[in-house]
């Protein structure tokens, strides 16, 4: 089977074209995506994929042909338009940005549902397929197509890429921008156009429904593995790729499955595993530096109760249960492990009667420990007499 | 309204007719015959600033083109407004050459709203504003801006010296990537700083103090006439603390003008030698020793000041 998929896609013609045309949308949707993420706009793509129905349907109103280009472009149009109503909204009344995306969402793609529904009750048959830029269909990629969805995508990452530094900027610190003279509304608009043109090339092949997944999920993912915007873009086309690749090849062997959720689903995939397991910003790396940072904080407490009973017992030289230090602090069932490893660091040494004793280097390192807890402490309550006066 | 924009005729005139226009007026409204003689001092000072830096070697022929206006910043008549709520009333206010400056007044007086406005990042329902005697779009290359910290996303993915190099994007223009000429002029302007040594971390691992001291290096590479702070010294370390007052001496010495919006009124007469005092309206502005006074600051604050009362904001 697995076999089978690798000659497939080398020699098998249709799914060579589908597998290149979901991977070309999703590096293009996983590039322009990061911005969107960063700039905390990715509502911002599932308006535009949305709000591109009703411009899907009317190019084909217009035109009457289902040949990609028109569509594309009414999808466009519509993208554009709905992304202008949303700035606007946002500028003139007090609606804030989220309030008036949901609105301009829904109503694009209300009205797009309408006219979809009107063309289908028509008696011709020439409508017949419109229906699957809501979820996509890869199978009905042409070749030419293909070369579409290369070029407008390449379109989009190439003006990405002549304004990187403007648009770096206009990302992180918009306002700076404008103070040195860059106009930011301009580079906005610009920025959001060759998103949209990054979403409506995805519309065919995944959908107006899910599309919107493609701009934040290879860019989400992709922002867990790195501290750098070039590093980021990159791997979120790669990643947007991967999964254009694998949704698409999957879709066109289990015959009936949507393109769109497959490789909406490689892309959720790859977002958790980034999630999970990226070093430093991943889940279980975190969970683990907290685990480190809560165990190191255990052991310091039990040599500070060790401490403070060889105070309170000063000159006798007897150790101490276990279980007594248990019973001074909060660290319970920890108390052991915490001994043991204290005393592999000699800070602490169990004597013959099973019981514990702070050493000499413990005494000092506890003393470091509760001076530093002074210092840092917002009452600065004294906890330990200081030696030195 | 009158009191506001008598002293700025004042700095327009010559000095002796200021200060019999201010006598005129010292019956009527004190506070007014204060400020006029203020803005005499202004002038005199700014007199003072440009000799100092014509003569200063520093100073290149082109530059010295443009900043032959009679003072650093010019505002006349600025009022803006936010949905017909005015935030700034009819301000005017002279920035002399050479002065450090502290914008002080209490929250909402349109601090933040004043400097944006001299920015040219909000527009104005009326008013002007002059940088060197001409509009600040001609100027920018004069402008170096700090930002409020809080303003950007820390957490975004890029280095230290990535963001002070964007100081250089404005001289840069379109398209021009920072080469290695920026990234020397990155490294001095951190080391300015005492931040040389994170110049490859990533910016979410710094303190909100070394977030400063970086916005602060990102304006010093803009290499500027005039650098414009919004709340500098909010939140920082002392050891941030102390850089910046370096900083802002050193720009002095070398003849800079800095306009920096200000919260802790007690260190104002340390770190600043001018103050404008602001509360929608102009309250005050001019030399620390003359402007910086109980009853002015009474009148900006409306008779609650925590400077005042003992009880220091922090």
């Amino acid at each position: 089977m697995p076999f089978d998929l690798l000659s497939d896609l080398v020699t098998d013609y249709t799914v060579r074209t589908v597998a290149l045309g979901a991977m070309a949308l999703g590096a293009a949707s996983g590039a322009l995506g990061s911005f969107a993420v960063l700039r905390r706009q990715s509502l911002l793509g599932d308006a535009i994929s949305h709000a591109a129905l009703p411009g899907i349907v009317l190019a084909f109103m217009i035109t009457g042909t289902k040949s990609t280009l028109p569509l594309l472009i009414g999808a466009a149009l519509a993208g554009w338009l709905a992304t202008l109503f949303v700035i606007a909204v946002v500028r003139t009344t007090r609606l804030p940005e989220d309030s008036a995306l949901g609105i301009v969402l829904s109503v694009f793609f209300g009205a797009g549902l309408v006219l979809l529904t009107n063309v289908q009750r028509r008696e011709d048959a020439s409508q017949a397929g419109l229906t699957t830029f809501l979820f996509g269909q890869a199978a009905t990629l042409l070749e030419r197509d293909v070369w579409i969805i290369i070029g407008l995508g390449g379109f989009a990452v190439l003006v990405l890429l002549l304004g990187w530094k403007e648009f770096k900027l206009l990302a992180f610190d918009p306002e700076f921008a404008g103070s040195i003279g860059f106009p930011v509304r301009a580079l906005d608009v610009l920025l959001v156009s060759v998103l949209v043109i990054a979403i409506v090339v995805g519309l065919q092949t995944v959908g107006v429904v899910l599309m919107s997944a493609m701009v934040v999920a290879p860019a989400a993912a992709a922002r867990q593995w790195t501290d750098r915007l070039g590093t980021m873009v990159l791997i979120a086309a790669i990643f947007g790729a991967g999964a254009g690749l694998v949704g698409a090849t999957a879709s066109g062997l289990a015959a009936g499955v949507p393109t769109g959720p497959a490789i909406v689903l490689s892309a959720t995939a790859i977002v958790v595993v980034s999630l999970l397991l990226a070093p430093r910003r991943g889940l279980i790396w975190n969970a683990a530096r907290q685990a480190r940072g809560r165990r190191a904080l255990r052991t310091d407490t039990v040599l500070t109760d060790l401490f403070a009973l060889g105070e309170q017992h000063r000159g006798q030289t007897h150790g101490h249960a276990a279980t007594l230090i248990a019973a001074l602090g909060p660290t319970r069932g920890a108390v052991g492990p915490a001994l043991v490893q204290l005393a592999s660091r000699g800070l602490a040494e169990q004597l013959d009667d099973q019981s514990w004793l702070i050493t000499s280097d413990g005494n000092a390192e506890a003393r470091r420990i509760l001076r530093h807890r002074l210092a840092t402490d917002p009452d600065g309550v004294p906890l330990v007499e200081d030696e030195d006066r | 309204m009158s009191d506001s924009s008598q002293p700025r005729d004042s700095v327009r005139r010559s000095a002796g007719h200021a200060a019999t226009n201010g006598a005129e007026r010292a019956g009527a409204a004190g506070p007014a015959g204060t400020a006029g003689a203020a803005a005499t001092m202004a002038d005199a000072h700014a007199r003072d600033r440009l000799g100092a830096t014509r003569a200063g070697l520093s100073v290149q022929a082109s530059d010295a083109a443009h900043t032959d206006g009679p003072s650093a910043i010019e505002v006349n008549d600025l009022t803006v407004a936010y949905r017909e709520q005015p935030v700034l009333w009819d301000v005017d206010l002279t920035v002399p050459n050479g002065v450090l400056m502290a914008i002080v007044g209490p929250n909402g007086a349109g601090k933040t709203t004043m400097i944006k406005a001299i920015l040219g990042l909000v527009k104005p329902a009326a008013g002007q504003v002059l940088v060197f005697g001409r509009p600040y779009a001609e100027q920018r290359k004069l402008v170096g801006y700090v930002p409020q910290r809080g303003s950007v996303d820390w957490d975004f993915p890029t280095s230290v010296l990535d963001v002070v190099m964007m100081g250089r994007y404005g001289a840069l223009g379109w398209f021009r990537r920072p080469g290695a000429r920026e990234r020397a002029l990155a490294i001095t302007a951190l080391e300015h700083v005492g931040m040389q040594d994170f110049a490859d971390r990533q910016i979410s691992q710094l303190s909100g103090g070394q977030q400063q001291r970086v916005f602060l290096a990102r304006a010093l590479v803009q290499d500027a006439r005039i650098y414009i702070m919004d709340e500098p010294f909010q939140g920082v370390d002392a050891k941030t603390e102390r850089a910046i007052v370096d900083v802002l001496q050193d720009l002095r010495a070398r003849g800079r003008t800095v306009v920096a919006v200000h919260h802790a009124l007690q260190t104002v007469p340390e770190y600043f030698d001018w103050v404008a005092l602001l509360n929608v309206r102009r309250i005050a502005a001019g030399p620390v020793a003359e402007v910086f006074t109980d009853e002015n600051l009474r009148r900006t604050y409306g008779g609650r000041v925590p400077f005042l009362d003992g009880t220091a904001p922090a």
